[in-house]
């Protein structure tokens, strides 16, 4: 056993935040295009459009069903040997493509039950003053549907970032590829893996901060 | 004018009722009455397609529908020429009284917001709610939340406003506020059909009394008449019944 190597630590964590920003704009890209996939699914999912609905049905059985590394590995090293024109992909892409199906599954699922949470008889009350299904799902049901659900798409928002660790089993050097480079040269691992793990913890601690933000400025319509 | 002709309702095998027919002139006002479960809610839901009538012809004002041909565009006429007061309020959780009776003037008729606020204070001061305009329903009391219900009503200026056992869910303490709101309407001769078991409101406020049982309107009276000469003998028990339990003044 040996003492910890703080000043290799601390000179380790400029090296890594350097990295950050790509760790951050991968999982803000798949929060995107997951939140509204998965408010389609889920409006599919409400509304039973036929066809589409069996069909976002073994989606979202799909992709919460099978590990997210598989997917990766699936749309990275599989798919460009089907669909050659893929052969291009890079790994943050493929990065961003498998959270994005992954966690859209999951979210759409958070939305549905939120929407359909939401009273019936607001519901009617909009059809009984005229307005159109539209304008009741844009005005009345989604606005509230976002508050109950966004706790939910938020915890899947950090899970995500954490996530996006893996893109590092893509060839892609984010947080976590450029960790293990580093523990690879100066066979420091634990002073290394322990700086990254602090790293991404202090991220998440601070997105929770942002989380309780939120959650507190859209409850304030529901507070007596 | 208002006019069901034919109404009919069934849920599954259960008819509801079959034939219902009921008309009223403009600024008349409606008190049905009868025991639960006869179909006076679901009668007041068919008025304006929150429940699709399975027959019948409805006419108000210059819109006139058959229940099995309506389509989309005049089910949206309909519900713009009738206002809907809820047992349970109802009001939009996610936005303010002020925006509660805004809402469908901006969306539905699509006035100016500006415009649209401004009626709305107007209606706000009218239900005595003018320094709750900013307040989101979960603040208020159950009694102001159907005064904004009532104000949601009124602001669509339609041809009917339909009430839906509004005091029903009320705690006691509420009731005589929400009454008194709609005898306030009433005197202003706004056309209304109340269902409701407030047998003195009936008695104060109705042009007409109708008295519904098991899906068949018995029969309708002004109230003086209904209340103290019944001629059917299901009336005759039914008002036994509740007026020994709430005797009117």
């Amino acid at each position: 056993m040996h003492a910890l190597d703080f000043d290799y630590m601390l000179g380790l964590v400029p090296i890594l935040l350097g990295y950050l920003p790509l760790t951050l704009e991968m999982a803000a890209a798949g929060m995107a295009c997951a939140l509204i996939l998965a408010c389609l699914l889920a409006v599919i999912r409400v509304t039973r459009i036929p066809g589409l609905n069996a069909f976002a049905l073994l989606f979202i059985s799909f992709f919460r069903g099978t590990p997210l590394l598989v997917q990766l590995f699936l749309f990275y090293y599989g798919l460009p040997q089907i669909l050659t024109f893929l052969i291009a992909i890079n790994g943050i892409t493929a990065t961003i493509l498998g959270l994005t199906l992954h966690f859209s599954a999951y979210m759409a699922e958070s939305i549905r039950a939120a929407i359909v949470g939401i009273d019936r008889s607001q519901t009617e009350a909009a059809l009984s003053i005229g307005m159109t299904r539209g304008q009741l799902m844009r005005r009345i049901v989604l606005p509230q549907a976002t508050r109950v659900a966004t706790p939910t798409l938020m915890n899947y928002f950090i899970d995500m970032i954490k996530s996006t660790s893996l893109a590092f089993t893509l060839g892609v050097t984010e947080m976590m590829g450029a960790t293990q480079k580093e523990a690879a040269g100066s066979f420091l691992y634990f002073e290394a893996f322990l700086v990254v793990a602090v790293i991404y913890w202090v991220v998440v601690e601070a997105l929770s901060w942002v989380q309780k933000w939120l959650e507190n400025r859209l409850n304030r319509a529901y507070q007596r | 004018m208002i006019e069901l002709k034919g109404i009919r309702k069934q849920f599954g095998d259960h008819v509801v009722f079959d034939g219902i027919d009921l008309s009223l002139e403009r600024g008349e006002i409606i008190v049905i009455v009868g025991p639960s479960g006869t179909g006076k809610s679901t009668l007041l839901r068919c008025i304006n397609f929150l429940e699709t009538p399975d027959a019948g012809r409805l006419t108000v004002g210059d819109l006139s529908l058959d229940a099995t041909t309506a389509t989309r565009e005049q089910i949206l006429a309909l519900r713009r020429r009738t206002a809907f007061v809820f047992q349970n309020y109802a009001l939009f959780a996610n936005k303010t009284a002020l925006q509660n009776i805004a809402e469908g003037m901006i969306v539905v008729d699509k006035l100016p917001k500006a415009q649209a606020h401004a009626r709305a204070r107007e209606i706000l001061e009218r239900i005595g709610l003018a320094d709750k305009a900013d307040a989101y329903p979960a603040s208020l009391s159950g009694g102001q939340q159907q005064r904004v219900g009532i104000g949601r009503a009124m602001a669509a200026n339609a041809e009917v406003i339909l009430f839906d056992e509004p005091t029903s869910a009320l705690d006691p303490q509420w009731v005589e506020e929400v009454l008194g709101l709609m005898k306030q309407l009433a005197a202003e001769h706004q056309t209304m059909i109340v269902v409701t078991h407030e047998m003195q409101f009936a008695r104060e406020v109705a042009d007409r009394v109708v008295y519904m049982d098991q899906g068949r309107i018995i029969e309708q009276a002004p109230p003086a008449e209904l209340f103290s000469r019944p001629r059917d003998e299901r009336t005759q028990q039914f008002l036994r019944k509740i007026l020994a339990a709430n005797p009117i003044a």
